[in-house]
């Protein structure tokens, strides 16, 4: 049998090189006369690795990374393909460390298969749990999903079986299951991940929503930004279509499912979920007032789920292991695992997926390896861009809805962004109003115009700096408005990195250092 | 009940817009006639997407990620060089009709910031000397 070489074609992976060096492989092989049959997989999540490439000897996958088309010559000479010494070499990737003490349960396949091979699909434990719930009674899917205590990784965090539940007892016609594939968040990366390298899953998980609450029809909205997601999505959905898992006649059943996938257009606030079905109805992404919920008047007023790319992917493993199970992984009130991205000034950025609860100062150092630069971390952003600035005082807070919201933070969809000792907190609450008046759909006055004033009003506190006179009164008022007046959370919740920079750096403000510690 | 002609709006615009780069003002009354829909309303529904242009672009797209990721690794003086090499500001094109400079906020790889993205293709850990070395590449130099 050939050799195997994996190379990922992971979009990461390929901005750092990974296409060259799979072209340099060949070559090179070629030019030995050695017979390497290259497989295309996913990425590990180990970035900082990355161009990581794995051997398969007797059935075992080696490490070597991050490889470079020069080292290439190189590893050959090392005798990688026997799993030969080199100074990029890290043994099985399995006992890589980071890779290791993770839980991996919906990125169970990252990385190891070839996203578009239904058969690596199957023989990796995938459409078990879509043929379990072909056996099953509507009742009986949501009761399982609501049973693992499954809350939407979007970022709001609302209990996915609760939301089932409404749809399926709508009335019956059309109805829709409609993926948020927009991923908007800065130092967010998991949906990318998940659809580029392991699509089915994410197509398994939505036919399982289209059972449980009675839609035969779905919807992807997927960011413009990700090109290559588009390509392997449209792929796995011919393939899916052809393989009869898509379809009339879902894996034989008699039950139809069909997926649409939709191209986004470049606006952030059209992953609000009423805004994304407003822009699928081909309109401006303005976001609609609720009630009515969009679980009974959604897309084209007919009852629809929406649900995030990692929330849909983690239904298959749910279905297929039992509710049970994935309950038994969290903390508290957040059941299972949350595919965490480390992104920043970090040494060892990635995915890492493990149950909620785990601590900040363990993802940031036991993973992360502290900052890129070597400087101190002084500031950690959770949550994307409304999430809140958390100092070092914070970092031994477990990684939970509950605790995190008891101190005006956010989990949200799970990104870790890690901010060194240059960095100018007063500049990043600036860029967080900035980010908010070219983010806002416009519907409101507080978010609309809110924003720009906020803008100025750092402008000016900026200005001042030098002579420490700065009052920080009126930003303080601004940003309640903002928090009480908004319709959506982007109004609402930019006053979140805006005020904890405050009450926690104020001396980046122009503001004199604070007598006692903030209460949030 | 909503239009459900006005759903393939989006989609239509995205078509256009590959092939001319732009959505270009004879094709607004066409639209609008297709889609059931007036033609303010169109030219609303373009105006409010940032990927929607009505002006002809430059040869290439390049977009710096702004976003907090990668600005904890160094993303302004990336745009600050960027502009600077250029000559222009963000979201103009270069005289020569080159290069169109934006922003973008994420890129979906904050795991290895700064990134950027000419046309379709995404850069990652991207120096000044690297960024220098993807536009030469891109001038075909
Ligand atoms: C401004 C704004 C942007 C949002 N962007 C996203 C996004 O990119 N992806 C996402 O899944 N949810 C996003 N959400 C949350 C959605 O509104 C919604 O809660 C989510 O899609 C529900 O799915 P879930 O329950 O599976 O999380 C955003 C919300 C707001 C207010
Ligand atoms: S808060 Fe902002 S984005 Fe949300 S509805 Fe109001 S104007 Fe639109
Ligand atoms: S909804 Fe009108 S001001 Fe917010
Ligand atoms: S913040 Fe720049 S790619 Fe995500």
């Amino acid at each position: 049998m050939t050799q195997r070489i994996f190379v990922p074609r992971d979009a990461s992976a390929v901005s750092v090189g990974a296409e060259r060096v799979c072209r340099t492989i060949e070559n090179e092989a070629r030019n030995r006369g050695l017979e390497v049959e290259i497989v295309r997989n996913g990425s590990r999540g180990l970035y900082w690795l990355e161009p990581l490439i794995e051997v398969e000897i007797d059935g075992q996958r080696i490490a070597y990374g991050p490889v470079a088309p020069e080292d290439v010559p190189g590893l050959f000479e090392a005798g990688w393909l026997r799993g030969g010494a080199h100074a990029l070499f890290h043994g099985p990737s399995e006992e890589i460390p980071y890779l290791k003490r993770q839980t991996r349960l919906t990125f169970a396949r990252m990385g190891v298969t070839d996203p578009l091979s239904l058969e690596d699909y199957r023989a990796h434990g995938g459409l078990k749990g879509l043929e379990r719930a072909l056996d099953m009674k509507a009742e009986d899917i949501v009761d399982a999903v609501d049973t693992g205590g499954l809350r939407g990784r979007g970022g709001a965090g609302f209990p996915t079986g609760i939301k089932w539940r409404t749809v399926m007892n709508a009335d019956g016609g059309q109805k829709y299951i409609v993926c948020n594939a927009d991923e908007g968040d800065s130092g967010t990366f998991s949906d990318r991940m998940l659809m580029e390298g392991d699509p089915f899953c994410l197509i398994e998980g939505m036919i399982i929503a289209g059972l449980a609450v009675g839609a035969d029809t779905g919807y992807i909205y997927l960011r413009s930004e990700y090109p290559d997601a588009w390509d392997v999505l449209e792929d796995a959905i011919v393939t899916a279509t052809r393989e009869g898992i898509l379809g009339a006649n879902v894996l034989g059943s008699g039950r139809r499912f069909e997926l649409n996938l939709f191209k986004g257009a470049g606006a952030y606030v059209c992953g609000e979920e009423t805004s994304l079905l407003e822009s699928i109805e081909g309109k401006r992404g303005l976001v609609r007032a609720k009630p009515p919920l969009p679980a009974l008047e959604g897309l084209f007023g007919r009852p629809t789920v929406v649900n995030n790319v990692i929330t849909l992917a983690s239904v298959p493993w749910i279905l297929a292991h039992g509710g049970e199970a994935y309950k038994a992984h969290g903390s508290g009130r957040s059941r299972g695992t949350l595919p965490f991205q480390l992104a920043g000034n970090l040494k060892r950025p990635g995915l890492v997926e493990v149950a909620f609860g785990m601590t900040l100062r363990e993802l940031l150092y036991d993973f992360g390896g502290g900052s890129a630069s070597g400087r101190p971390i002084r500031a950690v952003q959770v949550g994307g861009p409304l999430g809140a600035y958390l100092p070092e005082s914070r970092f031994d807070l477990p990684l939970d809805y509950e605790a995190f919201a008891a101190v005006g933070a956010t989990v949200g969809h799970g990104g870790i962004v890690a901010f060194d000792d240059s960095v100018d907190m007063a500049k990043m609450a600036r860029y967080a109003m900035e980010f908010c008046a070219i983010e806002s759909c416009g519907k409101c006055t507080p978010c609309r115009i809110g924003s720009v004033r906020g803008v100025e009003l750092l402008d000016s506190m900026l200005a001042a700096r030098p002579q420490r006179s700065n009052d920080d009164t009126l930003l303080r008022d601004l940003c309640q408005t903002m928090l009480e007046g908004s319709l959506c959370a982007m109004g609402g919740m930019t006053p979140y990195p805006v005020l904890s920079a405050l009450d926690h750096y104020p001396e980046d403000f122009g503001l004199s250092p604070k007598q006692e510690e903030a209460s949030t | 009940m909503s239009n459900t002609n006005q759903a393939d709006l989006l989609p239509a615009l995205h078509r256009l817009q590959e092939k001319f780069g732009y959505i270009p003002d004879h094709a607004i009354a066409d639209l609008a006639k297709a889609h059931n829909m007036a033609q303010a309303e169109v030219v609303g529904v373009i105006g409010f997407y940032h990927d929607f242009r009505r002006t002809p672009p430059g040869r290439q797209r390049l977009r710096i990620c702004r976003a907090e990721s990668c600005q904890a690794m160094g993303a302004d003086a990336l745009a600050m060089h960027a502009s600077t090499q250029l000559g222009v500001e963000f979201g103009a094109t270069t005289a020569d009709g080159e290069v169109t400079l934006e922003a973008a906020y994420c890129l979906g790889n904050c795991a290895c910031s700064p990134a950027v993205m000419l046309d379709d293709d995404l850069h990652g850990r991207v120096s000044v000397e690297r960024l220098d070395a993807i536009l030469a590449e891109g001038r075909g130099v």
